[in-house]
């Protein structure tokens, strides 16, 4: 099975600060693979280049092996969804969110969306405001489903909910790559949701790549020691 | 004072309720004193020069080509200022000066091309200033709010551009909300234009012995110009910050937060 991205000797440095450092990598097509390092290891920013919110000071990213300076950055985030740390619905209903990311949804499919993201279809009138933590994340899951992705990035999505909502929305994009095939990419420095989700981990420090391959082989466990020491910050 | 005429004591009677505002500076500890002082010196200084220059170019005989040079100068100026107020928006200048210019060119045009006020200096150089001071509030206000709201938003931008939507969708509510407060306290005055204020142009014509209804009559065409410049200039200014502080593909370039 080919590289669901491939990463060609990459650097991204802005304002004087190297983010990523010569970074060479491949993460497969049909797992869940998790991204994982401390803060400031560089795992946000190497998402980010996964849908071209940032792109590299030099090497190249490769998208099911396209190179992504070639292709159009809108049609790739379609292809290519993203789910952000913090949840951010936008101003009005959650309708009006996922009208936001497809405007010609019909009022059936709208629930689907929210039924995949395991939201009632009550929801839909409801605003951010009447929204608790774990399901404004949903709807935010919703509005990236709504444009269809092959892939979701999960940028840290369950850093600001509590367990039980985190383990839920966990299940829930387990469950979308087991059953809808979509190829999830998902980034944490929690060493039980690494355990939970990872079926090929790639492991970040200091901007440079420490570990890349199967979780659980006896490689792993140094480079996922250096998290609970903080190594790498 | 009768006529206009203002001696030393009447200009100094006239700074009483800029005392008034200095004591409540001080008593309420705004530390806005440096600021008044400095803008009532800077002022006076402002309209002393400009009554040289008027005095200058309405000498008999000068050519109206200065006149025109003097309100390129306060576009330039007045584009200069922009530029200085949201520095972190790349190619400002260049927008303003075109938005200031155009505008400028269109509403002399129209108040020249019809006849409202025959082309001489008298004329040129305070319409001139007119149209671009009140372009200037408008334009700063787009361009800022519209720099302060991407920055402040940004999250909610990027959620936006990873939905596959365009810079120019993503950043059209914060266009709008921007444009909207810089054109506000325009239409306001509008909308108040002879029930709170009477406009300084009519009051004038009013006061030079013109029958009201006609210094009525040029105060709306002015007034409708001037409300068609500020949002004509301020849409543009908006528009182009936002087209700027975009990538051409569709990145939010990182902005520097303001300390307010």
């Amino acid at each position: 099975m080919g590289d669901l991205f491939a990463f060609d000797r990459v650097t991204l440095s802005f304002a004087g600060v190297t983010a990523l450092d010569d970074v060479s990598a491949q993460l497969p097509q049909g797992r869940l693979s998790v991204v994982a390092g401390t803060s400031g290891s560089g795992k946000s920013s190497l998402l980010r280049l996964c849908n071209r919110l940032e792109i590299p000071s030099s090497g190249t990213v490769w998208f099911r092996g396209t190179s992504l300076s070639s292709m159009d950055p809108l049609l790739l985030r379609r292809r290519v969804g993203m789910v952000f740390q913090r949840p951010t619905v936008f101003p009005g209903t959650v309708r009006e969110n996922l009208l936001a990311a497809d405007g010609d949804l019909s009022e059936a499919v709208l629930g689907d969306m929210l039924a995949t993201a395991e939201l009632d279809r009550e929801f839909l009138d409801r605003t951010g405001d009447d929204l608790s933590g774990g399901e404004a994340q949903r709807v935010c899951l919703a509005r990236a489903l709504a444009c269809r992705p092959e892939v979701l990035l999960m940028d840290e999505p369950t850093a600001s909910l509590h367990p039980a909502a985190s383990l839920a929305l966990e299940a829930t994009v387990k469950a979308l790559c087991r059953d809808h095939g979509v190829d999830v990419v998902w980034v944490t420095h929690d060493l039980a949701q690494i355990d939970r989700l990872a079926e090929h981990l790639l492991v970040l420090s200091r901007g440079r790549v420490v570990y890349n391959g199967a979780p659980g082989t006896p490689n792993a466990k140094p480079a996922l020691d250096a998290l609970t020491t903080g190594e790498g910050d | 004072m009768g006529h206009g005429d203002v001696n030393a004591l009447g200009l100094v009677t006239s700074l009483i309720l800029v005392a008034v505002a200095l004591a409540v500076s001080l008593g309420q500890q705004l530390r806005l004193e440096r600021d008044l002082i400095w803008s009532v010196i800077r002022a006076f200084a402002q309209l002393i020069v400009m009554g040289f220059v008027l005095a200058w170019l309405l000498e008999p005989g000068r050519s109206t080509a200065y006149s025109w040079l003097w309100v390129a100068g306060m576009v330039a100026f007045a584009a200069w200022t922009v530029r200085s107020r949201a520095p972190e928006i790349p190619g400002l200048f260049s927008i303003a000066m075109v938005a200031l210019t155009a505008a400028t060119v269109v509403t002399m045009g129209v108040i020249f091309g019809l006849g409202v006020f025959p082309m001489e200096a008298r004329a040129i150089v305070p319409l001139g200033g007119m149209m671009i001071g009140n372009s200037l509030g408008g334009t700063v206000v787009a361009a800022r709010r519209v720099a302060d709201e991407l920055a402040d938003k940004r999250a909610e931008v990027e959620a936006r551009l990873a939905l596959g939507q365009s810079s120019r969708e993503a950043g059209k509510p914060y266009v709008r909300s921007a444009i909207k407060t810089a054109l506000t306290p325009r239409i306001e005055s509008t909308k108040a234009v002879g029930l709170v204020f009477l406009p300084g142009a009519m009051t004038g014509l009013i006061l030079a012995g013109v029958n009201p209804i006609d210094a009525v009559l040029v105060q709306a065409a002015i007034m409708y110009l001037i409300l068609g410049t500020v949002a004509t200039t301020s849409v543009v200014i908006g528009i182009g910050s936002l087209r700027q502080l975009f990538t051409p593909d569709h990145r939010l370039r990182r902005l520097a937060r303001r300390a307010s």
